[in-house]
């Protein structure tokens, strides 16, 4: 099976049922994308298939096609951190981390479908995502922070 | 491998850190063998060992090794904000690594090497700035003798030591001043003279930890790496009597089933392989008397136990004596066991070999850790070489006496032959005991005619943490597990109560219990806050002028009441269907006041706005505090709106966060906190907020409904 991850050809040898969280994580090795919960709870798992946010664990690989995969690895450019990942840094977001990685995706994803979003559409965007270290009032403060800088831009 | 000196005795090591070549100050791991089954009592030593805390490359990187582990409560920032403070260094030009289990760093105050109990600031306050400050004083005395003058002429500035116009960089030192004799003593700053403590300052692991780079122990990547997913007997207790493994072997990818003592674990290439493997197995459990554990019957219990004489754990004048008046308040609270559910679901990786092993956990217990992995594999603690990764949250959960996970790991590597990764499921976590206990609290309590309390006659039933651990010998005492009523026996309330009772029952039974954030303060904070609101509200009075009267003797209580009241607004008006309510609770020395803003439409409660006020004395990173209120907050809110682990037949009946339900963004209030300015030893931070909220938020409900939920989660729905 081929996947296109974060613009690199990959051939996978895996069953056609297997998550795409298990394919990226422990087949191709990138292990930014994290298991959370295992059903599409928690949003841990956060990937982007072409410009859509969803949540790999629940995700059998075969559905994916030629539609390009976008993990967590694949948003630094050679120009440096994504803007999403600055606006993160800039609003001391983390705390254990763990789930950053799909509020990252889940964000960029947001902003690509809507450049200058309410706090109703994160409130929306951000249902499936949790944090127990609730980093919330900081994720969405670094979401206006993106969306400024970006200025419409994704 | 690099020669590192271990200056505290003089001679020279090797070692395989992973820190790059060129060490110069290196880490002290002469010790690291080192396990700690159970505490030693603190020692009172010198100066900390310079060289086992920090290195400095000749390119001026400096590595600092953690003594404790960062779980997203800051610790990787705080620890090196001590540290720069005193040594003078360049903050862009630091690394962190969480150090390997050694008794070297062993937690000042506990005597074992953990991280626990929001202690981390307080507990390393000294060490890291004696760090700091030797350091520099190595670095400046080899600076000096490089300028040919005497080492008060010089002085250090980011990263530099200077003289005159002439300076040398701490990296071009570090040769030189690792051969120096460290100080004996050193003079830390007068706190007038701090550049970095009490300075807001953003996190130094947010770079890795956005970029999906952070390495949590369920990342960890080795060579022949398999992993293993356990099928767990159905209850606490349980043990396979018999397997057919037939179906799971035959799933492509499995390597083996083996069966250990806390279940029977399928290896296989990958999760996927194993978690289907797993899902094929056909064991037979034998379940012993933890099929007979019902939440509902523990309730029952628990109420009539608290009918009858329990030690006591504080007395004052005579309770005993017959009491004619009807109390003011003779009520029961209840709480749930709740599990930790940590984004990041337990997993440890093992490689073990014939005489030596190495494990990857992201633990709070190193120490203990260590001792049991090599109990496990009949290795000596030294054998054993532990890896602390980031751990993707805890608020306890890694921090278990019994070390189970550990132990289950190495057991399934031995067995399998294999180096492992034993991966949890979410639904192994859920039901996975280790729980906050289930709690019962009785309060009966008259008042004088000025309405504040004359008796209060306070009964608590729950399961002890800490019986039958490792730390059991010394935190129980008379019977009484200090953990199950801190926050009772001590509240400003009860002792200003001239006569008092507080009785503690602790019924035994086979659901593991375990420390979840703010311990035995996340069921006393709700029950004092919440009583002393009953108490308020039955003499109309109001509820922080009330609370004000009695707490004329401690002025920190009264201190974070009022800076929480004043910024909230409290009596000011609010929209229409808000309300406020107030708490005010001290643990793991801080104090903490909330001031929740809340709303109840259809039942549904909304928590709009917290205004937190907090004195934790010396508050070494007003951000990272900041973070760990909003933190609490969340976290408490969690707790109080949703959280229930219930069981019948044995079965836990919550599974995964679609039935153990935590807070979302979308219901997150704005917090905002407040400092309250002292010069006092630093306190905790990563627990202290939690105790508070459950009760504003219970009391700012009573306000708009008249409904007063004695129970957690609070449901409007069961009065």
């Amino acid at each position: 099976m081929k996947l296109t991850v974060n613009g690199a050809a990959h051939e996978v040898a895996v069953p056609d049922d297997m998550p795409l969280l298990w394919v990226l994580r422990d087949v191709i090795g990138l292990t930014g994308t994290k298991f959370g919960c295992g059903m599409a709870q928690c949003g841990a798992c956060t990937v982007m298939i072409g410009d859509q946010a969803v949540r790999s664990c629940v995700r059998p690989v075969s559905t994916v096609g030629d539609r390009p995969i976008t993990t967590i690895e694949g948003l630094k450019s050679q120009s440096g951190l994504h803007p999403v990942q600055q606006a993160w840094i800039d609003a001391d977001v983390v705390q254990c981390g763990y789930c950053q990685s799909g509020q990252v995706m889940t964000a960029v994803a947001l902003l690509g479908a809507k450049p200058h979003p309410t706090d109703k559409d994160i409130d929306a965007a951000f249902a499936g995502n949790i944090c127990r270290c609730g980093t919330y009032q900081r994720i969405r403060t670094a979401v206006h922070l993106a969306a400024d800088k970006m200025g419409g831009k994704t | 491998m690099s020669a590192v000196i271990d200056s505290g005795r003089r001679r020279f090591l090797t070692h395989s850190a992973g820190a790059a070549a060129g060490l110069i100050i290196g880490f002290n791991i002469a010790k690291s063998g080192t396990a700690l089954a159970q505490a030693a009592p603190p020692k009172k030593p010198g100066l900390p060992p310079v060289n086992a805390y920090l290195s400095i490359s000749p390119d001026n990187v400096i590595t600092i090794q953690l003594a404790h582990s960062e779980m997203g409560q800051g610790i990787w920032t705080t620890l090196p904000m001590l540290l720069a403070e005193e040594l003078d260094c360049d903050w862009t030009k630091m690394r962190m690594e969480h150090a390997p289990a050694s008794i070297v760093y062993a937690h000042t105050a506990m005597g074992i090497q953990m991280t626990g109990g929001s202690t981390s600031t307080w507990s390393e306050f000294d060490r890291y700035r004696q760090v700091g400050a030797a350091a520099r004083d190595l670095l400046l005395r080899a600076g000096a003798a490089q300028f040919k003058v005497p080492a008060a002429k010089c002085s250090t500035e980011s990263g530099y030591v200077l003289y005159k116009d002439q300076r040398l960089s701490f990296g071009s030192l570090a040769a030189a001043a690792a051969k120096l004799p460290p100080p004996t003593r050193v003079k830390l700053k007068d706190p007038k003279d701090w550049k970095i403590i009490g300075k807001p300052t953003k996190r130094l692991d947010s770079p890795e930890k956005v970029t999906g780079e952070a390495e949590f122990g369920i990342d960890v990547r080795l060579p022949g790496l398999m992993t293993a997913v356990l099928a767990r007997p159905p209850v606490f207790g349980g043990k396979a009597k018999s397997v057919d493994d037939s179906r799971a072997k035959a799933v492509p990818g499995v390597h083996a089933v083996v069966t250990v003592p806390s279940g029977v674990a399928v290896v296989a290439e990958n999760f996927w392989a194993a978690k289907v493997g797993c899902d094929a197995l056909k064991v037979d459990w034998d379940l012993g008397p933890g099929a007979t554990i019902d939440t509902e019957a523990l309730r029952q219990e628990y109420r009539n136990l608290a009918a009858t004489p329990g030690l006591n754990a504080a007395v004052a004048g005579d309770i005993s004596a017959s009491e004619s008046a009807k109390p003011v308040v003779a009520v029961d609270y209840e709480l749930p066991f709740l599990a930790h559910a940590p984004m990041e679901p337990l997993n440890c990786t093992a490689k073990v070999g014939k005489d030596s092993a190495e494990v990857w956990i992201g633990t709070q217990f190193p120490g203990i850790d260590q001792g049991a992995a090599a109990e496990t594999l009949g290795m000596k603690p030294e054998q054993v070489k532990i890896n602390t990764t980031f751990l993707g949250g805890a608020f306890g959960r890694r921090a278990t006496g019994s070390c189970h996970l550990i132990r289950e790991t190495v057991a399934v590597a031995k067995a399998a032959g294999v180096p492992v990764k034993v991966v949890w499921t979410r639904e192994d976590d859920i039901r996975g005991g280790y729980y906050r206990p289930q709690w019962f609290h009785r309060a009966v309590i008259h008042t004088d005619s000025s309405g504040l309390p004359r008796r209060w006659d306070h009964t608590v039933v729950g399961q002890s943490i800490l019986a039958n651990t490792p730390f059991a010998s010394f935190a129980i005492k008379n019977g009484i597990d200090e953990s199950s009523i801190e926050g009772t026996f001590n509240s400003p309330y009860v002792k200003k109560t001239p006569v008092h009772r507080v009785a503690l029952h602790s019924p035994a039974s086979p659901v593991p219990v375990l420390w979840w954030r703010s311990v035995g303060h996340s069921h006393t904070g709700f029950v004092m806050e919440s009583l002393v609101d009953e108490l308020a509200h039955a003499a109309n009075q109001d509820p922080v002028d009330y609370r004000r009267k009695l707490l004329t003797e401690s002025p920190r209580h009264a201190g974070a009441l009022n800076l929480a009241a004043e910024k909230a607004g409290w009596g000011t008006p609010l929209p229409a269907g808000r309300a406020r309510g107030i708490a005010v609770h001290e643990s793991f020395g801080s104090w903490v006041a909330h001031v929740a803003e809340v709303s109840v439409e259809n039942n549904r409660i909304r928590v709009h706005r917290v205004v937190v006020a907090i004195d934790c004395g010396i508050c070494v990173n007003p951000e990272g505090v900041a973070a760990q209120m909003e933190s609490c907050v969340v976290y408490g809110l969690s707790a109080a709106l949703y959280g229930r682990i219930t069981l019948k037949d044995g079965r836990v009946q919550q599974s995964n966060f679609h039935d153990y339900q935590v807070l979302r963004l979308q219901e997150m209030p704005v917090v905002e906190t407040y400092v309250v300015p002292s010069t006092e030893k630093s306190g905790g931070a990563g627990e202290p907020g939690l105790p508070p909220i459950a009760p504003a938020v219970a009391n700012a409900v009573y306000v708009l409904t008249k409904k007063r939920l004695r129970s957690l989660p609070l449901d409007l729905t069961q009065t």
